[in-house]
């Protein structure tokens, strides 16, 4: 595919998700009522999760060593990074069913680069109550938890977040680059995205070592907060990894990246010359 | 004004500068590796040639129908030219980009109409989707409003405009999507099925519009259909393909002659009589005191009919020129006999 490199071309996918995704929320729109109601429902839904963790809590004074607030630390972390990823490429997985049903075809005789229509297709606002409930979340543990602010500790928040999101957006491409071999995978790539985030809104500390293993060095999600909020929090780290990988999550979610968007051409690679 | 005079003196000298070969394809294949599940974990694969050696070339302006049964490797000939399938063999070229390698720059020369899908926005209005693409092709403003209000006209569709797709009957839509796919002014325009399922003043519709566009614009057109009133009243040339082979390539008289056609003539006599005899004629079937005649569609019908008219009490008749579909049945059935003897060959010489 010779289209053009660089910098025009990252333009040129902005400029088309913009266009897609503006129409998403028109079309939402024109059911209004609707839109109110799913915005709510999905605020209340992901906080169940939360109120989950606070039953627990009402039971046990501590959950794998670490306490409530260190707790919604992680959690508001993780659900707030992932919300991120979920409101720009949730949409994702319904790319199988555009290739089971043709109507993928459409998108590739427009002149724009697919990844960007296939991340904006169906984009939806009520996602955002995925991250509102994330932020409540984040910021009622960040008041509560016991933690000595340094500058270094405040400005790795907003480095943890666009990490945490950018890794999270990278799963979702990897997923959907699966669903060129396998068309009906999307379920398997939801185990991995949502599946993930809810394993890292608990402590590592309640998970066997090889899974956290796992987690780490093959499907790198303990980067999205385990790892830079041990450093935070002042807490040992899994795995005993070396400090300064507190700071190594742009480095690993900038590696996914490049992994995720090799996936994808290869995916539709192999769509263009098997055809379905 | 000024402006549309000085456009169209632009595109009539894009036009000139190459008059042949606007779309052209040489040895052109398609390969599938088809998985067929075999039992829980098995798999077969099998080899599939979709398109297999298709060679052939459309000048600028032309009006083609692309014809053949399901599965004969239609749909995938219009994905290879588009770019979204990537040939396994052969040389394409379309405007002289290849589809595939660029697909992006060859989306602002192209529109294509899928039959079955839909390009608009469902539950917006349906200037909402072509407000899209507008900005998505960069469509200058004065063409855009020029090019809008002509197809509106020409496709009847200023009703329509303010009423979301959803709310729109499959005619309509269909309308809505070919206004959709010329806003950017293509050169050449790719119809899949373009009057599946539309009843028969849609149909027409369509069918007006798009033998305006031809004449006017100079639109390059290419049409796959089941419909042979289509290509009928549509297209001087006609491509025949069967199991990725292209089997008959000209104008669709000349169809005719390579399935050795009939015409039919049928004749309405004053009372019951006996099959009429008139060689090389045949009587096909009785109905009462009306007999259907075929006859050699190269054979003059007026000398039949004279013949006819002298021997027998005539009150009526009409000629009924040749079932396209028939002629094509009759091809595939020679090639399959053909075949069949060249196996039976090699079987008796080995």
């Amino acid at each position: 595919m010779a289209e053009p490199f660089g910098g025009s071309r990252a333009g040129e996918a902005l400029r088309a998700y913009r266009l897609i995704a503006g129409m998403w929320i028109r079309s939402s729109m024109t059911y209004r009522a609707s839109f109110v109601v799913t915005v709510f429902g999905n605020l209340l839904v992901t906080g169940l999760d939360f109120v989950a963790i606070l039953l627990m809590f009402s039971q046990v004074d501590s959950l794998g060593g670490w306490s409530l607030p260190e707790v919604a630390f992680l959690y508001g972390l993780s659900a707030t990074a992932f919300g991120l990823a979920d409101l720009t490429f949730g949409s994702m997985d319904v790319l199988g069913r555009r290739m089971r049903d043709g109507s993928f075809d459409i998108l590739l005789v427009r002149p724009a680069p697919v990844l960007a229509q296939v991340a904006a297709d169906h984009f939806a606002l009520r996602r955002l109550g995925r991250i509102t409930q994330g932020v409540l979340v984040l910021g009622w543990g960040l008041l509560t938890v016991d933690v000595d602010w340094t500058t270094a500790k405040v400005l790795l928040l907003p480095v943890m977040l666009v990490s945490g999101g950018v890794i999270f957006c990278a799963l979702f491409v990897a997923g959907a680059a699966f669903q060129f071999l396998a068309q009906d995978a999307a379920e398997v790539q939801n185990a991995f995205t949502y599946g993930g985030t809810t394993l890292l809104q608990y402590p590592p500390t309640v998970f066997g070592k090889d899974f956290v293993r796992g987690v780490t060095f093959m499907l790198p999600l303990a980067f999205v907060n385990w790892v830079p909020a041990a450093y935070v929090l002042e807490r040992p780290y899994p795995l005993d990894l070396p400090r300064w990988t507190s700071f190594a999550s742009p480095l690993v979610a900038v590696a996914c990246c490049a992994l995720a968007g090799l996936a994808w051409r290869a995916g539709l690679r192999s769509y263009r010359s098997t055809g379905s | 004004m000024e402006d549309e005079e000085a456009m169209e003196a632009m595109e009539a000298m894009e036009g000139a500068e190459d008059t042949e070969a606007f779309i052209e394809l040489d040895g052109v294949e398609k390969v599938f590796d088809v998985r067929k599940k075999t039992g829980f974990l098995k798999r077969e694969r099998r080899r599939v040639r979709a398109v297999d050696s298709i060679s052939f070339s459309v000048a600028r302006g032309e009006m083609v129908g692309y014809i053949g049964p399901n599965g004969a490797g239609k749909s995938t000939t219009i994905k290879m030219l588009t770019g979204i399938l990537t040939p396994s063999g052969g040389r394409l070229r379309v405007a002289g980009i290849d589809p595939s390698r660029e697909r992006t720059r060859l989306a602002h020369r192209i529109g294509v109409v899928f039959g079955q899908r839909t390009t608009l926005w469902w539950d917006l209005p349906l200037l909402d989707s072509y407000k899209l693409m507008r900005r998505m092709y960069r469509i200058p403003d004065t063409r855009y409003r020029h090019n809008l209000d002509r197809l509106v006209e020409l496709l009847d569709l200023s009703a329509l405009l303010d009423v979301p797709v959803r709310q729109l009957s499959l005619g309509q839509r269909m309308r809505g999507d070919i206004a959709a796919a010329l806003l950017h002014d293509p050169e050449v325009l790719y119809l899949d099925e373009p009057t599946i399922g539309l009843d028969v003043i849609s149909k027409a519709k369509v069918r007006d519009f798009l033998r305006e566009l031809n004449t006017e614009r100079g639109t390059t057109v290419l049409l796959t259909t089941h419909d042979l009133q289509d290509i009928e009243q549509l297209c001087s040339r006609v491509m025949v393909i069967d199991h990725g082979r292209l089997m008959y390539d000209g104008p669709l008289a000349g169809l005719h002659e390579v399935g050795e056609s009939e015409r039919t003539l049928v004749v309405d006599l004053e009372r019951e009589l006996p099959p009429i005899e008139a060689a090389p004629a045949r009587v096909v079937r009785v109905e009462g005191p009306r007999q259907w005649l075929a006859f050699p569609a190269a054979e003059s019908a007026a000398v039949l009919v004279a013949r006819i008219a002298a021997e027998y009490p005539l009150v009526d008749l009409s000629v009924r020129e040749p079932d396209i579909e028939a002629v094509i049945a009759k091809m595939y059935a020679e090639q399959a006999e053909k075949a069949d003897r060249a196996e039976q060959a090699g079987k008796a010489i080995s």
